[in-house]
């Protein structure tokens, strides 16, 4: 198999960029997409220009470290599937292929394909965790979890924290990421306390990292690896909205120590 | 040298209790003074920030994926051990105990596997609490299953995502204590070099693999929760960028190094399709209580699968081991494929591959039934392979997949540098040999919620810790020696990429220090592996700069200390004249080719010591005492 790539090419975060044409030869249908570009770095080393850089670690589509997009679309045609598990016999002879790097203003560039997605883990950080300090939890079984709501949790708890979402998202929105956690700490018995600061924190932490806001387009959910479900956006909205609500009591009786 | 394991004496269940009872306890408002280094966020390394950074000490953590939750520790799949007897069949602590001291094929040391063992119940503990939707029951308790063939079903977990789960729940906990201002996190920022000041471990040296700025951080103890080094083969099933470079530098300053050659390889993995495979997939051992394992009886038959006729396959393994069939350990099966495969046997365009065939399981639970259990896995394969395995049977081969050798560690998880403490698979604890399925997470866990942050404690009460500074003589030699092996790297542009010496490395290696071993293999591969290493230095080819994101300049120090672990890997396979677990050493096996072990002569920890570049490593012996667990030949005729 022959195909043409046009790749996104920026030396670092101030660069301005832009395409580069490539010629991939010998591509073997057997290849996944990623040893695809291997094999072209390789050939790009030994011409001595500059290899192509991308992320990516498990290549088993668990670890969220690869993406970019395929001829406009978030790890490429196949539903459900990271790059690193998209294989090359989705493709046929001659096909040219455009590949770019996630696009938002919360993901800056960093090279060519890979991008700084920090502002994820800024999310989490402001509330998508339960506080229970090493020690001190009651034994496994005490709480008991109704299997549905386990198997609900665990639906949303598979985000693997790509940024797909937030490619494909006109509005470069995090909210199917940021609703992810939250319906997964929300439905559980042991994210109850935390439950509404959970969401106030995560929502404003949300929009301090610039992510535009969710307008129900549902692009996220089409591209989305683990096929995480808009519901989880549904769910943020409720916590969200219930929290502002009983916060403005609160907050009138919280205050001082 | 010498090595003081520290292991505390007296009744086997006290042990824990007494030891942590003897430690000295850092006053609550002076935690905060101390500053703690930890490299790495996988299981081992981020439960443990996350929990020092709970007990109040200054912490710092540095990963070098661009965020912590991709550690590798991500891509378990198949679940995690805990003696919690939640099934009523006869589990217990001392079963646990008894069952991981067996499995490690009797390497491994008897008081850390039992503490293993006592404090996994409160793992899970700690997990369910975090919010880990381990699988459960209609009636809301925890599921088990029985896991590595296992008797009992002592194993949780969530799904095939079992590692992703626990892995989320130790980064929100980090992540948690990032904003209460304990943890500093340092993604994309790799440690390159360990600073000893005084004979103690004091700073690490790191590069920012976005600016490519080297920097200095002092601290008053240093924790490597780095992972394996599985990586060392090229082709495994670890994550592309797991290395061995924090635990090789840290060798390199007098960190000892045991049982490097112990690695394990996994029976069911995807089989290679092309040179230009990156890695390998594994694909949950699970499959094996049901799918069955053959090859055609003749060498080199071609024929498809549905025509040969029942007469001409060979279940091999349920011809040897009649009573554990397909279920036998990890290592068993591994060296079974490759004895059939090594015969002309091998299915596949390469010959390298057995068949796993769910035939009979379909007839007797229907599609649907197996689709309800491994219906993932199926679409996985499918998605890697092209073929449909609901119609023609699978193909795997075994393929390396974690490393039971690592850092010497004591009974408190520090090196034989003070102050200087390894976790999870980056240390050589708790599997001796061979290690059973489900029990690194629990190891890795164990380590970072239970045992480091107490011993790290005791560790800063103990000891008059002066004031360093990363502008110190020490942390600026180290700097220097950093910047010069990148410029070194980057100077040679040599007619070779890195990865293509990777490769041929990883090959070498497989081929002679891999399933099977032998003294003529492995001399000739030390020798191979000197003089690939010498033609990497003379003829790599690494593009680009320094102080810019450069990923194979990252990759080509990696590599570059791959080189010199695969040398004494070689050298300690050389030298361990037995067969135990994982190191299968052809001149020693019983009359019907199992691995013989050699206990009045082996019975020991082999911790290396680094004496200087081209200098042979001293070799020290920790001997290793069963008062409880007595050895025994493995039988799973
Ligand atoms: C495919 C697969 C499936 C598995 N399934 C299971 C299972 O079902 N059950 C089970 O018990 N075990 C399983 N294992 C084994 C288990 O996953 C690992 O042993 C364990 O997760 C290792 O955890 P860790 O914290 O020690 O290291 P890792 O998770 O590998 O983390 C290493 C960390 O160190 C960082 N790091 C490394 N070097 C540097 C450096 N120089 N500078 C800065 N940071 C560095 C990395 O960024 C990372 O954060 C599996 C392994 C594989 C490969
Ligand atoms: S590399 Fe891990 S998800 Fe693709």
């Amino acid at each position: 198999m022959r195909l043409t790539l046009h790749i996104w090419r920026q030396k670092s975060a101030n660069d301005l960029g832009r395409m580069v044409q490539y010629e991939a030869r010998n591509v073997n249908p057997d290849m996944s997409f990623l040893e695809m570009l291997d094999v072209l770095n390789e050939e790009l080393t030994l011409r001595g220009d500059d290899p192509v850089a991308f992320d990516s670690d498990c290549r088993e589509g668990i670890c969220g470290m690869c993406g970019f997009m395929i001829n406009g679309v978030a790890h490429g045609p196949r539903r459900g599937t990271t790059v690193c598990q998209l294989h090359m016999r989705r493709f046929r002879d001659g096909d040219v292929l455009y590949l770019e790097p996630w696009r938002a203003r919360a993901f800056p560039i960093i090279k060519d394909l890979a991008v700084d997605r920090s502002a994820f883990d800024r999310i989490i950080a402001a509330g998508g965790f339960v506080s229970v300090p090493a020690g001190s939890a009651p034994d496994g079984n005490v709480i008991l979890v109704p299997k549905q709501k386990a198997d609900l949790a665990m639906d949303a708890a598979a985000c693997i924290g790509c940024g797909a979402c937030v490619a494909a998202c006109p509005n470069a929105s995090a909210s199917l990421f940021t609703g992810a956690k939250i319906t997964h700490l929300g439905v559980l018995p042991q994210g109850q306390p935390e439950r509404c600061e959970r969401a106030l924190r995560m929502v404003a932490q949300h929009a301090a990292e610039k992510f535009g806001s969710c307008t129900n387009i549902g692009e996220c959910e089409a591209v989305c690896p683990k096929q995480i479900s808009l519901e989880a956006i549904a769910r943020m909205n409720r916590d969200f909205l219930k929290a502002s609500w009983i916060n403005r009591g609160a907050s009138r009786s919280s205050g001082g120590e | 040298m010498e090595l003081h394991s520290k292991t505390p004496s007296g009744p086997i269940e006290q042990r824990w209790d007494r030891a942590r009872f003897e430690m000295k306890l850092v006053n609550p408002a002076n935690k905060r003074k101390y500053n703690i280094i930890v490299v790495g966020s996988g299981l081992a390394g981020g439960s443990a920030a996350a929990t020092l950074g709970e007990l109040g000490y200054n912490v710092q953590c540095f990963c070098f994926q661009d965020s912590p939750r991709r550690a590798h520790s991500i891509a378990a799949q198949g679940g995690i051990n805990a003696a919690k007897n939640y099934q009523n069949d006869g589990d217990s602590i001392y079963r646990l105990f008894y069952d991981t001291v067996k499995g490690g094929d009797f390497r491994s040391r008897e008081s850390n596997v039992y503490r293993l063992a006592q404090i996994s119940v409160n793992i899970i503990d700690q997990c369910v609490a975090q919010g880990v939707p381990f699988a459960r029951e209609y009636g809301g308790t925890l599921a088990n299953r029985s896991f590595g063939g296992a008797q009992v079903s002592r194993t949780f977990y969530a799904r095939g995502q079992t590692g992703q789960q626990l892995l989320l729940g130790a980064y929100q906990a980090l992540e948690r204590q990032v904003t209460a201002g304990t943890v500093k996190m340092f993604p994309r920022c790799e440690m390159l070099s360990l600073v000893v000041v005084e004979g103690k471990a004091r700073g690490i040296i790191t590069r920012d693999l976005i600016t490519g700025k080297i920097e200095s951080y002092a601290a008053d103890a240093i924790v490597l929760g780095t992972g394996g080094y599985g990586n060392v083969y090229y082709l495994s099933t670890n994550a592309r960028g797991s290395n061995c470079t924090a635990i090789w530098r840290a060798y390199k300053h007098g960190a000892a190094f045991a049982n490097p050659c112990f690695t394990q390889i996994h029976p069911t993995c995807i089989p290679v399709s092309g040179d230009y495979q990156s890695k390998l997939t594994l694909m949950s051992e699970s499959l094996r209580n049901d799918g069955r394992i053959w090859v055609p009886l003749k060498t080199r038959d071609q024929r498809p699968t549905d025509q040969i006729p029942e007469s001409e396959r060979d279940y091999y393994l349920e011809r040897r081991y009649p009573s554990f069939g397909n279920l036998v350990p990890r290592d068993v099966a591994s060296r079974n494929a490759k004895a059939v495969c090594d015969e002309g046997r091998g299915v596949g365009e390469t010959g390298l591959g057995v068949y796993l065939d769910f035939t009979d399981a379909m007839k007797r639970l229907g599609v649907e039934g197996i689709r309800e259990r491994y219906g993932n896995l199926f679409d996985m394969y499918e998605r890697i392979t092209g073929e449909d395995p609901y119609k023609v049977p699978m193909r795997i081969y075994p393929a390396i997949h974690y490393t039971m050798g690592g850092l010497w560690v004591d009974y408190q998880l520090m090196s034989t540098i003070p102050g200087l403490f390894a976790i999870g698979e980056a240390n050589f604890s708790d599997h001796g040999a061979n290690r059973l399925g489900a029990s690194a997470l629990m190891q890795g866990l164990a380590d970072g919620y239970f045992i480091l942050p107490y011993t790290v404690g005791s560790y800063l009460a103990s000891n008059k810790l002066e004031k360093v500074q990363p502008d110190y003589a020490e942390f600026k030699r180290e700097e220097a020696e950093v910047a010069a092996m990148i410029t070194r790297l980057l100077s040679i542009k040599g007619k070779r990429t890195v990865t293509s010496f990777h490769r041929e490395l990883g090959k070498l290696l497989w081929d002679y220090c891999g399933m099977s071993r032998n003294m003529q293999g492995l001399e000739s591969a030390a020798g191979k592996i000197r003089e690939l290493r010498e033609e990497y230095w003379r003829n790599v080819d690494v593009l680009g700069g320094a102080e810019e994101f450069n990923q194979a300049l990252e990759h080509a120090g990696r590599v570059a200390d791959f080189f010199e672990l695969a040398e004494l890997m070689c050298r300690d396979a050389i030298h361990r004249e037995e067969s135990c677990g994982g190191h299968f050493r052809e001149e020693y096996q019983t009359p019907d080719g199992e691995a013989l072990r050699d206990d009045e002569h082996y019975s020991y920890v082999a911790a290396w010591e680094f004496q200087g570049l081209g200098q042979a490593p001293a070799l020290y012996k920790e001997p290793l005492e069963f008062e409880y667990v007595h050895p025994s030949q493995r039988s799973y005729k």
